[in-house]
């Protein structure tokens, strides 16, 4: 028990359902190979486990730290390009998985302190636009440099065999799955996202977490007991950036693919906002959940109205109501109801209604 | 020789906006002694405290501690240099545990628990009761409790307070005057803005009192305390009515 608290620094869930929600997470993303075996099933846990890191990542910039930041895609396409970019020039090994991995982190560390350093002392509303126009411009330039990031097609590669799907750890297929190449690539995906997400607990759980909550309620009351507010906001902003990288590089693992609209879209800033608002700021717990509820309602909303238009074909309306054509309306209802009824986020709200008892 | 005081404002002028608050204030904090800073309300006495702290910036004149000039040095160094401040609002974060509150106030982010439990725990012993809980749920007298322990965490070489007694019932302020008389055993430096003129006689070693962005008078405070004709035309008040 005294473990289980040391290694979620000390931050516990907060109300019983939330401990039920992230136990039962914990336990399905650890055998989601064997729980629900199928390609489709171990993409859809594979993204789930990246959208957690990359959607806590933005939480310490957003929910800790307060700062709202339109380039985490850009941190995220960094990585991805870090890992995409020597394995498509036939340079397939683990050194180059590492070295791009680093590669693609120290870039998104260096233009995140540029944009911290150069624009968090304007105000707020000023950093975000800041970001919006950094975040545009590399959208751009990876679009433009054709030789190097594949342009609009963006880079198809090999990577190393253990993670190829032809790859065979075991003869047999054990439980009845066969452990190939996608389940490797899916547990080292898991384990990255175990070891980030509970570093970011600790750093959150950390003095330096405490002065970035001290910041985001009052930024001159923090500065009046000695803290640099520019140096710190920095800081959060470059530790986000490196781990969203971490993320991207990932992603590009996944998907042996990287391209401007799976890791530099716009829409994919709105997910990662959703998360968070959704989960809950500030909580680390909380994008992981919204993490889950965005993936598993893009995968699965659709093929679910779908079952329901098919089961309501006798009736009026109903059939046509919940065509699956329409699921992105369905989906922005849903996320009504979750504002609505959790309007400080699923962990924000349940800890809110804990603490009244 | 003259004693080099401790905080020296030499013709300190500041602007907020257009408007002049602060004309050519002359402030000396010897060290070791309490000194209040006195005045009526819009005297100046809050912006001369944020002035010191480069909260608002001096636009003229000169602001030294311990022989450093400090008015165009960012917050944050001032801070560093041994100064707290305990803000009229009290300046905790509401959102955060009163430990976390406490951790921010430390320069490594721990604290000696014989300094907790020695100086903070035997001032405001409700705060070890609240040690978890949201700083936002204290209480009004709890939260300055808060706001003074985070200040003397750590031996500071000056405390800044404003007006700690505002909103707080009698009880409650006699127990901060408790809690100042022990800080004072202790040769700790304060400068404080207090309006409650029971409160200021009974801590003061020295006064400085504020009128119109200026300093009027300094001196004793128990020459001030003493002096009912001096109370009346500096504060508009008589001693009598605050037996």
């Amino acid at each position: 028990m005294r473990f289980g608290a040391r290694l979620i620094s000390g931050d516990k869930p907060g109300h019983p359902v939330l401990s039920v929600l992230l136990i039962a997470l914990l336990v399905a993303l650890a055998g989601a190979p064997f729980f629900f075996p199928g390609t489709r099933s171990l993409a859809v846990a594979s993204q789930i486990c990246i959208f957690i890191v990359l959607a806590a990542s933005y939480d310490i910039m957003l929910g800790y730290t307060g700062i709202v930041s339109f380039a985490h895609t850009m941190f995220f396409g960094m990585g991805a390009y870090g890992v995409a970019i020597p394995l498509a020039n036939g340079w397939v090994g683990w050194d180059a998985i590492l070295l791009g991995t680093v590669g693609g982190v120290l870039l998104a560390v260096v233009v995140a302190i540029g944009i911290g350093l150069l624009s968090l002392r304007v105000q707020a509303i000023f950093f975000s636009m800041v970001t919006l126009a950094v975040a545009s411009f590399a959208q751009l330039l990876a679009t433009q440099l054709r030789g190097i990031t594949g342009g609009e097609d963006g880079l198809t590669f090999s990577v190393p065999r253990v993670l190829s799907p032809a790859f065979r750890l075991l003869a047999q297929p054990l439980f009845g799955v066969r452990l190939d190449g996608r389940v490797m690539t899916y547990y080292l995906i898991f384990a990255v996202t175990l070891v980030l997400f509970l570093l970011m607990l600790r750093i959150a759980n950390s003095p330096f977490g405490s002065v970035l909550k001290a910041i985001r309620e009052n930024g001159f009351r923090a500065e009046a007991l000695g803290y640099r507010t520019v140096v710190y906001r920095t800081l959060a902003g470059a530790l986000s950036a490196a781990i969203a990288a971490v993320a991207g590089a990932l992603m590009a693992l996944l998907l042996r693919y990287n391209g401007p609209d799976t890791t530099l879209s716009f829409s994919i800033m709105v997910d990662i906002l959703l998360m968070v608002v959704i989960g809950g700021m500030g909580t680390l717990y909380g994008p992981a959940l919204g993490a889950v509820v965005i993936v598993l309602a893009q995968y699965y909303l659709q093929p679910a109205m779908q079952a329901l238009s098919d089961a309501t074909a006798g009736l009026p309306l109903l059939p046509a109501i919940f065509h699956p054509d329409r699921w992105l309306l369905w989906l922005g209802v849903l996320f009504v109801l979750i504002v609505y009824f959790f309007p400080a986020g699923i962990v924000g709200s349940l800890r809110g209604r804990a603490r009244k008892g | 020789m003259a004693e080099i005081p401790l905080l020296r404002l030499s013709g300190v002028h500041t602007h907020i906006g257009r408007y002049h608050i602060l004309h050519g204030v002359d402030l000396a904090v010897r060290e070791g002694r309490l000194t209040v800073l006195l005045g009526r309300n819009g005297a100046g006495k809050t912006t001369t405290l944020r002035t010191v702290m480069g909260l608002w910036k001096a636009s003229a004149g000169s602001i030294e501690f311990a022989g450093k000039p400090i008015q165009a040095m960012a917050t944050p160094d001032i801070a560093r240099l041994g100064i707290a401040y305990v803000p009229e609002t009290m300046g905790i974060f509401s959102q955060l545990t009163v430990r976390e509150n406490m951790v921010l106030a430390s320069t490594t982010g721990r604290f000696e628990e014989a300094r907790l439990d020695g100086v903070v725990f035997a001032l405001f012993p409700v705060l070890r009761e609240k040690w978890h809980s949201a700083a936002g749920s204290l209480s009004g007298g709890q939260k300055q409790m808060l706001a003074i322990s985070r200040a003397i965490i750590e031996e500071r070489r000056l405390l800044i307070v404003d007006e700690p007694t505002k909103g707080l019932a009698p009880a409650v302020i006699e127990h901060l005057i408790d809690g100042f008389q022990k800080l004072k055993q202790s040769r700790a430096t304060i400068l404080l803005v207090e309006q409650n003129f029971h409160m200021a006689r009974s801590l003061g070693d020295d006064v400085a009192v504020m009128d119109d962005g200026r300093v009027v008078h300094t001196g004793p405070m128990a020459d001030l305390a003493a002096d009912e004709a001096l109370q009346e035309r500096l504060l508009g008040l008589s001693l009598a009515s605050h037996q």
